[in-house]
């Protein structure tokens, strides 16, 4: 390829970065830095150049660097944002503003404490539980391509807390269940192989589940993977309150 | 192991941080306007129980420039309303298949805005009817 090209050209941009030390536990503040870059380059690139050339102690997370693993969720000229999947280029002339995820304390730098979110994920039984469990030997539990296009969108959720970055409403209560769980919650609820949707409801019909939702919308719209969770979320609003009125027909617990 | 000493950001003035927010603020806020053509409607509804000369007071008020100009702010904000709230409905209501095929968020929307521009033609219509 000659040179010059879009891809091979380099320029600069100013990246400015939340710092934040646990050891001094003042406020965090806001750190630039001016970095070369080409135009295949990532905001996760640009990160990891300024860690191994310019300052070493810059901390975030990440893993893949394909958007797959979920780690790299920060605020990227104040969008939620994979800093992997995300790239300089598109905030020319710059500076590309870089910050932790929103709604989420802050543990070191752009790293947050993920504690909430991963706690939360234990009480959503985010696993199947089988009507009348059987041995492998006895084979798979079958489906129909329906009955997989029921939940599949769902089962995307690659756990990056985007979308809570996204919620207002999680941020202002963080009791409340939040988008991405309660997507991964019906992912369960929708399988025709599971058979814990009651248990499950008793967490969407509480005080934490979709009852605090007003309906922003913004999770869906930052969502890496399409999973739509404010489609979970306004649903299962539909499901809690016939659930709560089928209470009043004969016959029911 | 030193413990934890996360920093938790405030929330203040978080609508204000994205456009989004301010548009689902927006969104929010034409329930007040909502409100408040209720309470002329009522007005109304309560003035033609109260014989003629009461109804006719209620109407020179609504024909009264402030009150047109009222109608007019309720008209462009029960606009926003309507779109508002056609664009979030996808997003409430289980997916639509029509001949295999999943409808679209968009042509969902565009179908509800259709309908309500239609059904308030319709009623436009109706009451151009009467004298």
């Amino acid at each position: 390829m000659p040179d010059g090209t879009a891809a091979t050209r380099t320029r600069t941009i100013e990246m400015q970065v939340m710092r934040y030390n646990p050891a001094t536990g003042n406020a965090p503040y806001m750190q630039s830095w001016t970095i070369p870059f080409t135009d295949d380059m990532s905001v996760l690139q640009g990160l990891q150049y300024i860690k191994d050339n310019l300052d070493g102690s810059l901390t975030y997370r990440w893993s893949c660097r394909m958007a797959i693993c979920g780690s790299c969720g920060m605020m990227i000229g104040g969008v939620p944002h994979l800093a992997c999947e995300t790239f300089l280029r598109n905030f020319l002339p710059g500076p590309v503003r870089v910050e932790p995820l929103e709604h989420f304390p802050i543990e070191r730098d752009l790293v947050v404490d993920a504690t909430d979110f991963f706690t939360k994920f234990e009480r959503i039984t985010p696993w199947l539980v089988p009507k009348d469990p059987k041995p492998v030997s006895e084979g798979e539990y079958l489906q129909t391509p329906a009955q997989l296009e029921e939940y599949e969108q769902f089962s995307h959720c690659i756990n990056c807390m985007l979308c809570y970055a996204a919620c207002p409403q999680y941020g202002l209560n963080k009791d409340f269940l939040g988008p991405g769980l309660t997507a991964l919650l019906h992912r369960y609820n929708a399988d025709s192989r599971d058979n814990a949707k009651a248990e499950r409801m008793e967490l969407v019909h509480s005080e934490e589940g979709v009852w605090s939702c007003t309906a922003v919308g913004y999770c869906s719209e930052v969502c890496p993977k399409q999973v739509d969770p404010a489609n979970a979320v306004n649903r299962n609003k539909t499901q809690s309150a016939i659930d709560w009125f089928a209470r009043f027909l004969p016959g029911r617990k | 192991m030193a413990a934890r000493r996360t920093y938790t950001r405030p929330m203040t003035g978080w609508w204000k941080r994205d456009p989004f927010f301010i548009r689902y603020m927006a969104r929010e806020a034409t329930a007040i306007f909502v409100y408040l053509y209720a309470i002329v409607l009522v007005a109304g509804l309560s003035a033609l129980a109260n014989g003629q000369e009461s109804f006719e007071a209620w109407l020179a008020m609504l024909r009264s420039p402030l009150g047109i100009a009222f109608q007019l702010v309720c008209l462009a904000v029960f606009a926003y309303h309507t779109w508002s709230w056609f664009v979030i409905m996808p997003k409430t209501m289980p997916p639509v298949v029509v001949a295999g095929k999943r409808v679209s968020g968009g042509t969902l929307t565009g179908a509800g805005v259709a309908a309500a521009v239609l059904a308030t033609l319709v009623i436009v219509a109706l009451a151009g009817l009467k004298p």
